[in-house]
C-alpha cells in the first residue's frame, strides 16, 4: 500500500501535533487499529485536552457510528480490558454490517438486472434513468435475502447479546472501581 | 364520570403536547447556553465568528497552514446542522488562536486550496481538506445534565409510553368500580415507569439494528448520547419503583401484570423479532396487557370486561403494525428482522383485515358483557366500518398507498374508539343515572 504511506506519515504528524500532553492517542497503535477495520480509515484525532470518547458520523457502509476511545494516563487493567473489548466489538460489528449491507446492495442489483432482462427491458430507459422494479416485485428479493441470511443473523444475534452484556457488565465494574478509588482517596486525605 | 374520563384523556394529550413543545423550545435555549459559556477558555467569541466562516485545521504548531473555507450559506452559526442539539458540541476544544492566524488571508474563489509553508506534510494536506467536514461531525461523548431529560425521554420512547398509559387509563375508567383518584394516579405513574423501563431495555438490545434502519437511527444509544450502562441503570430505576408502586400501591395482580409485561416485551418480543414472525402476536399481547392492568387496578380482578378490552387492543395491533411494516420491508430484510410483511405478505394482509373485522365484532360484544350500553356499537360502527374498508383495500391492493392509509387511520381510530366506549360506559347497577362519578 505504497500510496497510503505518505498519507499515514501526515496523519501521524497530525496526531502528534494534537497529542502532546493530555490526549494520549498512541498513534502507531491507532494506525494499526484503523487499518484493521475494513472500511474507510477515519482520520479523526480528538483535541488535546479532551478526556472523553468521541463518536463519529455513521459509517458509509455499516451505518454504525465509530467511537474513538480515550486512553487515560492512569488506566487500570480493568479499564483497559473494557476499552479493548469495546474496540474489538466495534470492529467486529463494523465488519459484519459493512459486509451485510454491501452484500445486500450487490444482490439487489443482480436481482433487478435479472428481472429486467427477463422482462426484456433495458437496464436504463431511453431517458438515461436507471430502471427499477416496484416494491411488489422487490418483495420476492426481500424474502429471499432474509431467508438466505437467517442462520448468519442467528449467530450474530447470539454474539451481539453476549458482547453487549459483557461490555455493560464491565462498564459497571469500572464505574464501581472508580467510585471505590475516589472514596479511598478521600479517606486518605481526611486521615492525613 | 364522562367529564373525568375526558379530563384525563385531555390531560394525557396535554402532557404529550407539552413534551413536544419543550423539545422545540429547548433548541434556542441551548444556543444561548453556548453563548453563556464564553467564560470558558476554549470557547471565545472570536472562535464563534471564526468558525462560522471557516474550518481550520492546524497542521503544525506554527499556525501557518489553513484549509480553504467552504462558504456557509446559513447566516447563524451551527444551524447548518440538522438538529440544534448537536450545535453545542460542535465546538472542539481547540487551542486559542493567535490573532496572527485569524488575519491570514483567504482566497475566497478557490475551492479547497491550501496555503502551505513548504513542509513535508504537503502530500497529506489535500486529504485533510475533505476530512475536516467529517471531523466536524465527531462529537464528544460527554453527558450534559441539561440534555439528560430529552435523552431519557427518547430512550423511554415517551410518546409510546404516553399511549400505553392512556390505554391503561381507559381500562381503569371503563372498569365497573367507583373512580378512585389516588388509585388512578398510582396506576398511571406505575404503568408509565414500567413502560419506560421496557422501552429502554428494548433500545439497549437493539443498537446495531436501530443504526441500520431509517426509522430508528436517531435513538440516543445509537448516537452515543448515553452509555449502555446508564440506559440499563435508568431502566432499573424505572422498573423497580414502577412495579413496586403497582404491587404495593395498587394491588399485587396489577404489579404482576406489569412485571410480566416488561418481561414479555424485553425478553420475548425483542429477541423474537429476529427469529420468527410470531413476534407480532407476542407484541400484540404486550399491547393488550396495559388496559388489563387498568381494569385490575380499579376492580382487583380480571373479568370478562377486562379481557374484552385486552382483546380490542390485541386486535388493533395488527392493522396498525402490519400496515406500518409494509413500507419497511427493505429495512427489515437487510437488518434481518423476521416480519410477516417480508416472509408471508399474504398472511400479513389477511391478518390485518381479519382483526379489523374482529374489532367490529368486539364492539358488539361490549354491551353484551355489560361494559357499555347498546349505543356504543351503533355509534362506533362508522369508524369500525371505515377501518375495515381500509383493511380490505390493503388486502386487495397490497401497495404502499393503502398500507399508509390503514396505518394513519389506526392512529386516530383507537383513541376515538376508546373515547366512545367511555361515553357509553354502562352506568353502575344501583340505578344511578350514569352521570359523572366523583
Amino acid at each position: 500500500m505504497a500510496a497510503l504511506r505518505p498519507r499515514r506519515r501526515a496523519l501521524l504528524r497530525l496526531c502528534r501535533a494534537f497529542s502532546s500532553g493530555g490526549c494520549q492517542l498512541a498513534p502507531e497503535r491507532g494506525g494499526e487499529r484503523r487499518d484493521a477495520a475494513p472500511s474507510r480509515v477515519s482520520r479523526f484525532c480528538p483535541p488535546r485536552k479532551s478526556c472523553h470518547d468521541w463518536i463519529g458520523p455513521p459509517d458509509k457502509y455499516s451505518n454504525l457510528r465509530p467511537v474513538h476511545f480515550y486512553i487515560p494516563e492512569n488506566e487500570s487493567p480493568l479499564e483497559q480490558k473494557l476499552r479493548e473489548l469495546r474496540q474489538e466489538t466495534q470492529d467486529w460489528n463494523q465488519q459484519f454490517w459493512a459486509n451485510q449491507n454491501l452484500t445486500f446492495l450487490k444482490e439487489k442489483e443482480k436481482f433487478i438486472d435479472s428481472r429486467l432482462k427477463a422482462k426484456g427491458l433495458e437496464l436504463r430507459a431511453e431517458s438515461g434513468q436507471k430502471a427499477t422494479l416496484n416494491a411488489e416485485e422487490m418483495a420476492d428479493f426481500y424474502k429471499q435475502f432474509l431467508s438466505k441470511n437467517f442462520q448468519k443473523h442467528m449467530y450474530y444475534n447470539r454474539d451481539w447479546y453476549r458482547r453487549n452484556f459483557a461490555i455493560t457488565f464491565f462498564m459497571g465494574k469500572v464505574a464501581l472501581e472508580r467510585i471505590w478509588n475516589k472514596l479511598g482517596l478521600k479517606r486518605k486525605k481526611t486521615i492525613n | 364520570m364522562n367529564i373525568i374520563a375526558k379530563r384525563s384523556a385531555s390531560w394525557v394529550g396535554g402532557c404529550v403536547w407539552y413534551l413536544e413543545r419543550r423539545a422545540l423550545q429547548e433548541s434556542p435555549r441551548r444556543f444561548l447556553h453556548l453563548l453563556r459559556n464564553v467564560n470558558q477558555q476554549w470557547v471565545t467569541f472570536q472562535h464563534f465568528n471564526f468558525l462560522r466562516h471557516m474550518y481550520v485545521t492546524q497542521l503544525n504548531r506554527s499556525f501557518n497552514q489553513q484549509i480553504k473555507p467552504k462558504p456557509e450559506p446559513v447566516p447563524s452559526p451551527f444551524l447548518e446542522k440538522a438538529s440544534l442539539d448537536e450545535a453545542k458540541t460542535e465546538i472542539y476544544k481547540m487551542r486559542p488562536l493567535s490573532p496572527a492566524s485569524l488575519s491570514l488571508s483567504r482566497k475566497p474563489n478557490e475551492k479547497e486550496s491550501i496555503e502551505l509553508e513548504p513542509t513535508p506534510v504537503i502530500e497529506g494536506s489535500i486529504a485533510v481538506g475533505t476530512e475536516t467536514k467529517e471531523e466536524k461531525q465527531w462529537k464528544e461523548m460527554k453527558l450534559r445534565v441539561d440534555d439528560l431529560p430529552g435523552i431519557l425521554a427518547r430512550l423511554s420512547k415517551i410518546k409510546l409510553t404516553a399511549l400505553v398509559v392512556s390505554t391503561t387509563s381507559a381500562g381503569f375508567a371503563l372498569a365497573p368500580a367507583p373512580f378512585d383518584w389516588p388509585c388512578f394516579l398510582l396506576t398511571f405513574v406505575g404503568t408509565g415507569l414500567a413502560s419506560c423501563a421496557a422501552n429502554s431495555i428494548n433500545q439497549f438490545f437493539e443498537v446495531p439494528f436501530d443504526s441500520n434502519m431509517n426509522r430508528t437511527k436517531n435513538r440516543p444509544l445509537v448516537r452515543g448520547q448515553i452509555s449502555p450502562l446508564l440506559a440499563v441503570s435508568f431502566a432499573a430505576c424505572c422498573a423497580v419503583p414502577g412495579v413496586a408502586l403497582l404491587t404495593w400501591g395498587v394491588n399485587p395482580l396489577t404489579g404482576a401484570l406489569g412485571l410480566f409485561n416488561i418481561f414479555l416485551y424485553t425478553c420475548c418480543y425483542t429477541p423474537l423479532k429476529r427469529i420468527s414472525i410470531a413476534n407480532t402476536w407476542v407484541g400484540a399481547v404486550v399491547g393488550a396487557i396495559p388496559p388489563l392492568m387498568g381494569w385490575t387496578a380499579a376492580t382487583g380482578s380480571l373479568d370478562a370486561g377486562a379481557f374484552l378490552l385486552g382483546g380490542i387492543l390485541y386486535s388493533w395491533q395488527f392493522p396498525h403494525f402490519n400496515a406500518l411494516s409494509w413500507g419497511l420491508r427493505e429495512d427489515y430484510s437487510r437488518g434481518g428482522y423476521c416480519m410477516m410483511s417480508v416472509t408471508h405478505p399474504d398472511l400479513c394482509r389477511r391478518v390485518a383485515l381479519r382483526h379489523c373485522l374482529a374489532l367490529v365484532a368486539m364492539s358488539a360484544a361490549a354491551p353484551a358483557l355489560d361494559v357499555t350500553t347498546w349505543t356504543f356499537p351503533v355509534i362506533a360502527l362508522p369508524i369500525n366500518l371505515y377501518i375495515s374498508y381500509l383493511g380490505f383495500r390493503f388486502y386487495r391492493d397490497a401497495d404502499r398507498k393503502s398500507s399508509r392509509k390503514l396505518f394513519f387511520c389506526s392512529l386516530w381510530h383507537l383513541p376515538l374508539f376508546l373515547l366512545l366506549m367511555l361515553t357509553c360506559k354502562r352506568p353502575a347497577a344501583q340505578g344511578d343515572a350514569g352521570g359523572p362519578q366523583s
